[in-house]
Parts: structure tokens; C-alpha cells; sequence
């Protein structure tokens, strides 16, 4: 019965009603409305965009699957997200002090940062470490200094992330040995290693060794931490970085959870049981400008994930199906102009994140376009979390956005997408398959240099930039500075290492890694053995290069 | 023009690097981008091989005030110093002065659109490089 108030008819007669005489006086301020990704936007969404949506199987329940709600039943009620802002400058003591100052500043867990050199697995006395030891981030090229490190800080107490990838099984045996030396059993201890090197030769491009070499010894991570160090988070599947060198959101989501599928590929043929890996797998992702849409996609990537643990790998554990995902706001989207205005676009994009549901979330200083965070910076990053967790009600209540007309679409819509990438990567043969052909590398080529005509031509606005430009800019906040004296620093303790620890043992210990690498034993307690010999990380590396090779990338644009 | 487009050091961000390769082969000048991770001496060995007017270096990682004049030194020793070097990335204000005094023509920081480096190839690098031709 129709109701003589209600008008009927639907979107139809509104449009011919009540909007079509509206846009013929007053036109949109623009023809088409998109993403920062180019996906078009709709002028209204409404029941009928949901249609097809199946309450139960699609959006479901908190903690349970398929998880588009959240992973935990009660998610930000039960416990905030992790504040979890990732640190590294200069030499062991000076990131220390950082770590420090953001745990008494309340972050909630702590998140390394190395330097070029370490992350490349160099030692900082490399010649290729010239002019770059301790300014991206904290160099490490020994235990000594992984020991400065976390001096002071109970690794039985805090977890960890270290953004490590090609050389994480040895910084990660280095975390394992300060964990030893100051008497905390490994398996109390909880943290994540980055560990994630198909994203390296998709994006990143942080590598050593070829893929194979480089999924074995993440193999060996996996199933060494299976037994020996149960809470450790062995990957973080990352999409940040795929989404930095210019990615849409789409492709970030289908590269990402390509790798994830690949990863536990690999474990299986391993000979272990999904199960027993699987729950301690984590990703990581971006938050972008595009408010919504990274909403929408955090949300697909949890359904998406927990449909191919259970559909394709037969996972029986539930933990195995969730996804659960650190957040870092988007570097590449922050200006050098204006630096403040920095400040509102982390506070979105991290909104974007917690709205979103991750478990953890690094917000990006306003600096960052010009140096490493200053120490006035980062508070501010940490305080717009603070802010956003106690002020602005958001936490009070679970995925609050589930069942809006828009973001309901729009996360089937990015799923949608996101599953005709991985279709089409499983018909190559899988993501190494991929990799190998340039697929992924070429997408996001082409998808930064389509954004950067965008921008250029006006088509895609960014404020202070190519809209309201200040004129004769003068940067008004101050910039932190990697004084040189760190490098000569650093090689002098390098040297000191090298001079005082028992030389025999190292070489025995490297000798031993690399007979080991030729075999198919798991390489974490040779690696272990070279760290506790205060082998540095490139002595190590090259032990293990001599059998792996090194990688060298066909290079497109 | 050939041109050189060059990612010194262990820096592994490249997409602005390429952004630029690309929109200057679009503009109609020879490209060669060198890939990644170049020693110093690698990109001027690349840049005197290829007979290249001008080379572009890219650096996001902090390693700008000790890489930059190290290649334009290494041009120069090898009679090449007539080569322009400009160069990008993550570079705070403070540091263009210095590198300009070590010899960079130029120093684009982020958010430079693409036409800013076409511009300044043509108006300043061009006639230069017809000179010494």
C-alpha cells in the first residue's frame, strides 16, 4: 500500500523531477567525479547498488568470516589499534633515544626504520655505503649494534616491526639474539619482519639474491618461527610500497594479496601444513587520500583473503582466513610545499585506516617530504592518532560504515577489480610468473605516469601544488639533520667489532653458513651462529650470495 | 639531445626517475635510463659511452651531498665536465646552494611537473650543449 505522503517511483522520477531541472541550472562542478585511482564515482548510491549483496556471506560479523567487518569480535572496544610509528635515524643510540621518546610519548609498539646500506644487506664501511649510512634510517651492521639498539627497552614487553626485507633473516636472528642476551624466551617474544621480497622486485626494489633463494630463506623464517617463535608475525604483505611507486588502489589491493597467495604457495610446498604458517601472516597497506575508497578497500582485502585461505588452500584454522594489517598514511601523497598542510592530510588518510579497521597504523610526519621526522614532527603524527582514538568517537562502535549504500558498493567494486588481477596472475602461472614477465612492474609504470599527466593538466588537484600556491614559499618548520660524523662513527665501531671479536669463530661460522646454503636445511640457526660470532650483516650476505647469485632487474619505464 | 636519466647509489625509488625518462622520450628526446642501484663511476662511465649532453640523477635517500658531486668530479677527470648534470629527489633547500656551488645545473624538488625539466632542457641546457658541439 503506498503510503499518499511517500513519493514513489524511485531514482527514476527523482532524477527527472527533482534533479534533471536542478543540473540544468546548476551544473556539477564537473563532468566526471574519480579517485585519486581514476575509479568513477557515482552522483548517488542507493539500496538498488546493493542489491545483490548477501548480508550473511558477504558482510557478516566481526571475527568472523569472511571478516569485512573486522577481524576481532569487538575490535576498537576491546583494544585500540597499535600506535606503531616507524623510527630510524642515524646510529644505534640516537634511534634508541627516538624509540624512547615515542614510548613515553604513548605509541603502543615499537617500528624500525634501517638505512640504505643495511637495508641493502651492506655494512656501513661498504664503499656503496658512502654518503648513506644512518640518513634513511638506523644503520645496523652487527649485533653490538642491534644490542645499543634496544638497550634499555624489555623486548619481552614490547612487540616489534622491523622494515627489513632482503637481509631480514639476519636481522631478525639479531633481534632473536638480544631477545637471548637479555634472557627472554623466544617464544614470549611478538614483533614482525617485513620479509616480503616479491613486492621488492615489484616496487620496492630493496633485494640481494633472485626469487628463488629469496622465498627459501623466507620459508626458513616461516617455519623456524613455527616452532621456535609462535607470536612472530614471519611477513608483512605489503601494498604500501606498490602503492608509493604509483599504483591505483586496485592494483595495490590484487599485488598484494597475489604475493600473500604466492607466500603460502610456498609454504606448502615447503611440506607445511597451511595452518601451521598461515595465522602469522600479516599485510600491510596504504592509506591514501581517497578517503572511501581506502576504506572500501581494507574491507575487500580482509573478504578476499579469508575466501582464498578457506576456497583455494583449504585452510581449516580461523586464524588462518584473517587478515590482519598494519596501515602506514602515504608517503607519496604529502607536498614539500606547504609542509603543514601535511599535518590534515595524515589526520584523513589515518581516519581512512582506523575506519577501515586495521590492527595497526604508523602516521607519516609533515617533514617527510623534506628529511627524516624532527622530534616536534612525529608528535604531532602520534597525537593525531591519540587524537582520533579519545576524541573523535570513531572507536566507539564496530565498522560503522558497513551497510552505507556508497561503501558497501564501492568495496564489492574494488574486490571485483582486485580479483580480475589475480585471475589473470594465476593464468601467467602465479606472481613469480608475473614478476618475471614485468607485469606488475609495468601496471604501476603506467599507472604513475597517467597520475602525473593528470596532475600536470589540472585534472587531478593537489593543494600548495598545482592549486593554491603560496608564492616565495619559505618552509617554516625545522629540518633534521644526519650530521657525517655518524658514518665515521659507525665504521669505527664496525672496526672495533671486527678487531675484539674471535676471528676463527666468525669464519667458522660463515664457512658453515655457506655450506649450509647450498643444502636444503633451514639456514636460521647457521644464521643465528654467525650472529652471536659478531659477524656483520654484509659478511653474511656475501656467504650466502656466493650460492644464491645476485639479482638484476630488466628495467622498464 | 641524448640524455642521461641515472639512480646513483643504493636508492631503489625509482618512479620519479622514470616518470621523467619517459615524459622526456615523449617529448622527443633520446632517453637511456640506467636502471638501478649505479655506482658513481658506473652512471659517468654510461654518460661518456653514450656520448650524452646531459645526465639527470635521482636521489630519495639522503645521499645527495656526497653522490651528485661525486659524478660531476668524475666527468670532469675524464674531460666530460662540458656534460650538464641536474639532478632530483628528496633534497631540502638548505642543500641546493652546495650542490649548485659543486656544479648541479639544477636541483627539481617534489611536486616539479615534468614541464619545468622539458623547459629547462630547451631553454638553458640546449643552446649550451649546441655550443660545445
Amino acid at each position: 500500500m503506498a503510503d499518499s505522503k511517500k513519493p514513489a517511483g524511485g531514482r527514476a522520477r527523482w532524477e527527472k523531477e527533482t534533479l534533471g531541472p536542478h543540473i540544468e541550472k546548476h551544473p556539477e562542478r564537473d563532468v566526471e567525479f574519480s579517485t585519486v585511482s581514476s575509479l568513477p564515482i557515482h552522483r548517488l548510491y542507493s539500496p538498488e547498488d546493493v542489491e545483490g549483496l548477501d548480508f550473511d556471506n558477504d558482510i557478516g560479523w566481526p571475527g568472523e568470516f569472511p571478516y569485512t567487518r573486522g577481524v576481532q569480535p569487538t575490535m576498537y572496544r576491546g583494544r585500540l589499534w597499535t600506535m606503531r610509528m616507524f623510527a630510524g635515524l642515524g646510529a644505534a643510540e640516537e634511534t634508541n633515544a627516538r624509540f624512547k621518546y615515542l614510548l613515553k610519548q604513548g605509541q603502543t609498539g615499537l617500528s624500525t626504520a634501517f638505512d640504505l646500506p643495511t637495508l641493502m644487506g651492506r655494512d656501513s664501511d661498504s664503499p656503496l655505503a658512502e654518503g648513506e649510512v644512518g640518513k634513511e634510517g638506523v644503520a645496523v651492521s652487527t649485533l653490538r649494534d642491534m644490542e645499543i639498539l634496544f638497550d634499555g627497552i624489555p623486548l619481552g614487553e614490547v612487540s616489534t616491526s622491523m622494515t627489513i626485507n632482503a637481509p631480514a633473516a639476519v636481522i631478525y636472528a639479531m633481534y632473536l639474539a638480544v631477545a637471548e642476551k637479555q634472557g627472554v624466551p623466544l617464544k614470549k617474544l611478538r614483533g614482525t619482519i617485513q620479509n616480503d621480497i616479491f613486492k621488492e622486485y615489484i616496487a620496492q626494489k630493496e633485494w640481494i639474491y633472485p626469487p628463488e633463494p629469496s622465498v627459501r630463506l623466507i620459508v626458513d623464517t616461516m617455519e623456524f618461527s613455527a616452532k621456535e617463535v609462535p607470536q612472530w608475525n614471519t611477513i608483512s604483505i605489503s601494498g604500501y610500497h606498490i602503492r608509493e611507486a604509483g599504483s591505483t588502489a586496485a592494483q595495490e589491493l590484487a599485488f598484494t594479496l597475489a604475493d600473500g597467495i604466492g607466500y603460502v604457495q610456498a609454504g606448502i610446498e615447503r611440506g607445511l601444513g597451511v595452518d601451521d604458517f598461515a595465522p602469522r601472516l600479516s599485510y600491510f597497506f596504504n592509506s591514501h587520500n581517497d578517503f572511501f575508497e581506502e576504506i572500501a578497500k581494507l574491507r575487500a582485502a580482509r573478504r578476499i583473503w579469508a575466501r582464498e585461505l578457506r576456497g583455494r588452500f583449504g585452510a581449516k584454522d580461523p586464524r588462518s582466513w584473517m587478515l590482519r594489517t598494519h596501515v602506514q598514511t602515504a608517503g607519496c601523497s604529502l607536498t614539500a610545499q606547504q609542509p603543514m598542510n601535511n599535518i590534515v592530510r595524515v589526520a584523513i588518510q589515518a581516519l581512512a585506516a582506523v575506519l577501515g579497521g586495521c590492527q595497526s597504523l604508523h602516521t607519516d610526519s609533515m617533514d617527510e617530504t623534506l628529511c627524516l621526522p624532527s622530534e616536534q614532527a612525529v608528535t604531532v603524527a602520534l597525537r593525531t592518532q591519540q587524537i582520533i582514538a579519545e576524541e573523535s568517537g570513531v572507536a566507539n562502535t564496530i565498522d560503522p560504515l558497513a551497510g552505507s549504500y556508497f561503501v558497501e558498493s564501492l568495496t564489492s567494486e574494488m574486490e571485483k577489480q582486485a580479483l580480475s588481477y589475480i585471475r589473470k596472475i594465476d593464468d601467467m602461472g602465479g606472481i613469480i610468473k608475473a614478476i618475471e614477465r614485468g607485469f606488475p612492474q609495468r601496471e604501476i609504470a603506467e599507472a604513475a605516469y597517467a597520475y602525473q599527466k593528470q596532475v600536470e593538466e589540472g585534472r587531478k588537484t593537489i593543494v600548495g601544488v598545482n592549486k593554491y600556491v603560496a608564492e616565495n614559499e619559505e618552509v617554516p618548520i625545522p629540518l633534521l639533520k644526519i650530521p657525517p660524523e655518524v658514518e665515521e662513527r659507525q665504521r669505527a665501531r664496525l672496526a672495533e667489532v671486527k678487531r675484539t671479536r674471535d676471528g676463527k669463530a666468525a669464519l667458522s661460522a660463515l664457512h658453515d653458513l655457506t655450506a649450509k646454503a647450498r643444502t636444503t636445511e633451514n639456514l636460521m640457526p647457521a644464521i643465528l651462529d654467525c650472529v652471536r660470532a659478531y659477524c656483520t650483516l654484509q659478511e653474511m650476505g656475501d656467504a650466502m650470495k656466493e650460492v644464491f647469485g645476485e639479482y638484476r632487474e630488466t628495467s622498464v619505464f | 639531445m641524448r640524455l642521461l636519466i641515472g639512480k646513483v647509489g643504493l636508492d631503489g625509488h625509482d618512479r620519479g626517475a622514470k616518470i621523467i625518462a619517459r615524459a622526456l622520450r615523449d617529448a622527443g628526446y633520446e632517453v637511456i635510463y640506467t636502471g638501478l642501484h649505479q655506482t658513481a663511476e658506473q652512471v659517468a662511465a654510461t654518460a661518456i659511452q653514450e656520448d650524452v649532453d646531459a645526465v639527470g640523477l635521482s636521489i630519495l635517500s639522503g645521499a645527495h651531498n656526497t653522490l651528485f658531486p661525486k659524478v660531476i668530479k668524475l666527468l670532469s677527470e675524464k674531460g666530460a665536465g662540458d656534460i650538464v648534470v641536474f639532478g632530483g629527489g628528496i633534497i631540502p633547500d638548505d642543500d641546493i646552494p652546495g650542490l649548485l656551488a659543486a656544479g648541479v645545473a639544477k636541483i627539481f624538488t617534489p611536486g616539479t611537473p615534468t614541464s619545468d625539466v622539458i623547459k629547462f632542457l630547451e631553454e638553458e641546457v640546449a643552446p649550451k650543449r649546441a655550443n660545445a658541439r
